[in-house]
């Protein structure tokens, strides 16, 4: 096996219109991995996870995957990585079946496990009804759904325990703990204590941080 | 990625910008100066006057540099926003914005006076003549970017955004002022057809050429100005421009 | 419900994904066709009700509405999409973000474009528009309108973050808009004279040519750029 680490951040800083939301994070992820990012609100916790998914680009500092910077493998990376952020993406007007059938399509995986994957977060009743007609949590639980389906290597979950009930935070935590014993990693943020034990990477508004 | 001579890069940093530019200025000032006067007291007094318009001509001094400087001002703010999205150069950024208002005053300033113009020459203030419509368009092309720049509250976003209209504003530019012409010929009405330059009187030519370059030095000084003062803006929580707010200069 | 084929690719699952949501949001495909005939109403009322000074505005006005039509419904092209999330999966997709975006722009042709297509011939009643002019009025419709999609969608992009963006969205569109309505309205005027129409046909088709090689890339920077924000 490689003996490098999946992701490697070093020194990123992240400045909005020239206002350090963070400055100088450096960790390091590497397989097997569930790192917990935790903070104060606006310590930019939701910023580095976008940061991490590609869709913002850090002001300093380098993000490296498996050894290579993301520039070099960007498509390989976002194939790679599987991110729910606070808008999971999941159509209202869509059932949850239909959602799934477009976000894999984006992010091509194991389609044909669908129904699988909606038995296992308890929607298999509700495959076929429209999403305006499910709960907060339940909708959380169609873009989780995903998670079952995902080959991705990387996670990034943004507050994922979102409205979920006790039982489905069970659930969620050993499904991460099962990807990382598969030697994949989860990045995660969540003010919930998790029974599994973390890594943590503390972020100070402005400051250093201890990983 | 392209490399860039070491110039390109110091030049690009604002506070190198900053600074070299202030020597600039009084020259640039000085030039616009002498040349805008002389080609006003020229063309105004001492060109001869044209044989079928009288005096009424003589707007071409001032209409026919903010026509140039407004086209050609539209392709300085595409460049710069091609520029600060390619290199991620924030002084280019800096410079659209600038450059934007502008241009837009300029290309008013030929459409004023166009209209002014139209008057005794037409009879009437506006007529849909080919050129004109395109100076229009021109115009709302500028007020687009303009408006964008002022809606988004992120100072960053902004200015991608206005550089990505920008330049397919730039692309569409072209196309825009063939199908005009095409547009005009197709409905071309009974009036009189100006012709200029071609025609003109080198005694008319001469002054106008003077005005032409006093009006480029002009746009480059108030250029200069705005992206210094945009700068400025943007770089308010740096310690050079705390220092700089202190000492005065 | 077959499942889905592994093997689908992104392009038509958004193409489906986005007609199966126009469908459930019916009403909304509705509103800028209805705009249109009530628009169409409105020019009897306002101008004259004389067919021979009807038929000899119809073919700009027509366009002219067919245009404001369009642009009714440019602005909620990302919009949901950006609200709900699926922009951001969109963006991080391994397939490049310019297909998702001329799938989305696709449909949205398909959705608006054609249908307004489709019904201009009972504007060309309403109005008085003389028969020859009829065919070259679709024709000239299909074609442009597929290009003021296009065009729309740069539009659109940039200003998806902006709170109420819509009437911005107007103002930075409607330049670019312009060419597509010489062109349009001239194909048609010069079909009611009894004139050839190949040109102006031919350069709407290199119009809709030229925004098909631009239009997607420009949105889709646009939208990152609206990402970012």
């Amino acid at each position: 096996m490689t003996i490098r680490p999946l992701l490697e951040c070093s020194r990123l800083s992240f400045e909005r219109d020239d206002w350090p939301v963070f400055a100088g994070v450096s960790f390091v992820v590497e397989e097997g991995d569930i790192l917990q990012i935790t903070g104060a609100n606006g310590a930019g916790k939701t910023t580095l996870l976008r940061m991490l998914s590609t869709t913002l680009s850090p002001s300093e500092g380098r993000i490296l995957w498996q050894g290579r910077p993301l520039s070099e493998c960007l498509a390989e990376y976002r194939s790679d990585c599987l991110y729910l952020g606070h808008q999971p993406g999941v159509k209202t007007a869509l059932t949850p079946r239909e959602n799934l059938h477009w976000l894999l399509a984006v992010h091509p995986r194991h389609a044909d496990r669908i129904d699988h994957a909606l038995s296992q977060v308890g929607l298999f009743r509700h495959a076929d009804s429209p999403c305006g007609s499910l709960s907060a949590g339940q909708l959380r639980r169609v873009a989780l759904a995903r998670l079952y389906l995902s080959e991705a290597r990387l996670w990034i979950l943004d507050e994922p325990f979102t409205a979920i009930d006790r039982a489905g935070v069970g659930e969620l935590e050993t499904l991460m703990d099962n990807h990382a014993a598969r030697g994949g990693a989860v990045v995660v943020t969540t003010h919930q204590p998790l029974t599994l034990s973390p890594k943590q990477l503390d972020l100070e508004p402005y400051g250093r941080c201890i990983a | 990625m392209a490399r860039f001579p070491e110039w390109f890069h110091r030049l690009g940093a604002p506070k190198t910008f900053y600074s070299m530019t202030g020597k600039w200025l009084p020259w640039l000032a000085g030039a616009a100066a002498i040349l805008l006067c002389v080609g006003t007291v020229w063309g105004l007094g001492f060109a001869p006057q044209d044989a079928k318009q009288g005096n009424s001509f003589r707007i071409i001094y001032i209409h026919v540099p903010a026509a140039f400087l407004a086209l050609a001002g539209y392709y300085v703010m595409a460049v710069a926003g091609a520029v600060g999205l390619i290199w991620k150069m924030k002084l280019a950024h800096m410079v659209l914005k600038a450059a934007a208002p502008l241009g837009a005053a300029l290309t008013f300033v030929a459409l004023f006076t166009g209209a002014l113009w139209g008057k005794p020459t037409w009879g009437t203030y506006w007529v849909w003549d080919a050129r004109i419509t395109s100076m229009l368009v021109l115009f709302f092309l500028y007020l687009g970017v303009i408006a964008l720049h002022y809606a988004y509250s992120s100072t960053e976003a902004a200015s991608k955004a206005s550089a990505v209209l920008a330049l397919v504003g730039t692309a569409n530019i072209p196309i825009i002022y063939k199908s005009v012409d095409w547009w005009y010929t197709l409905h071309q009405p009974a009036t009189i057809k100006l012709t200029q330059a071609p025609s003109m009187h080198p005694d008319m030519f001469k002054p106008l050429l003077v005005m032409i370059a006093g009006f480029y030095c002009f746009y480059a000084l108030v250029l200069l100005m705005g992206t210094r003062t945009e700068i400025l803006h943007r770089e308010r929580r740096t310690r050079w421009v705390a220092d700089l707010a202190k000492t005065g200069y | 419900m077959a499942a889905v084929s592994p093997e689908r690719s992104a392009f038509s699952a958004i193409v489906i994904r986005d007609l199966t949501l126009a469908f459930r949001h019916r009403g909304e495909i509705a509103n800028p066709l209805i705009f249109f005939v009530m628009v169409a109403t409105l020019i009897p009322l306002g101008v004259t009700p004389e067919a021979r000074q009807l038929a000899e505005i119809a073919p700009g006005i027509i366009w002219v509405m067919a245009l404001l039509a369009t642009l009714l419904s440019t602005e909620t092209l990302f919009l949901s999409d950006f609200r709900d999330g699926s922009l951001e999966q969109m963006a991080l997709s391994s397939e490049s973000l310019w297909v998702l975006v001329l799938a989305k722009i696709l449909v949205h042709w398909l959705i608006s474009g054609l249908p307004l297509t489709l019904l201009s011939p009972l504007l060309g009643v309403m109005l008085s528009l003389p028969a020859e002019g009829f065919l070259t009025m679709v024709a000239s419709l299909a074609l442009g309108t597929a290009a003021l999609s296009l065009i729309g969608a740069i539009g659109a992009a940039l200003t998806v973050a902006i709170p109420r963006g819509g009437l911005l969205l107007s103002l930075i569109v409607m330049p670019l808009y312009m060419p597509v309505l010489i062109f349009g309205a001239s194909a048609v005027q010069q079909a009611v004279d009894g004139m050839a129409v190949g040109g102006a046909l031919a350069v709407l088709g290199a119009l809709l040519a030229f925004s098909l090689l631009i239009s997607p890339f420009a949105a889709a920077g646009a939208l990152r750029v609206s990402l970012h924000g």
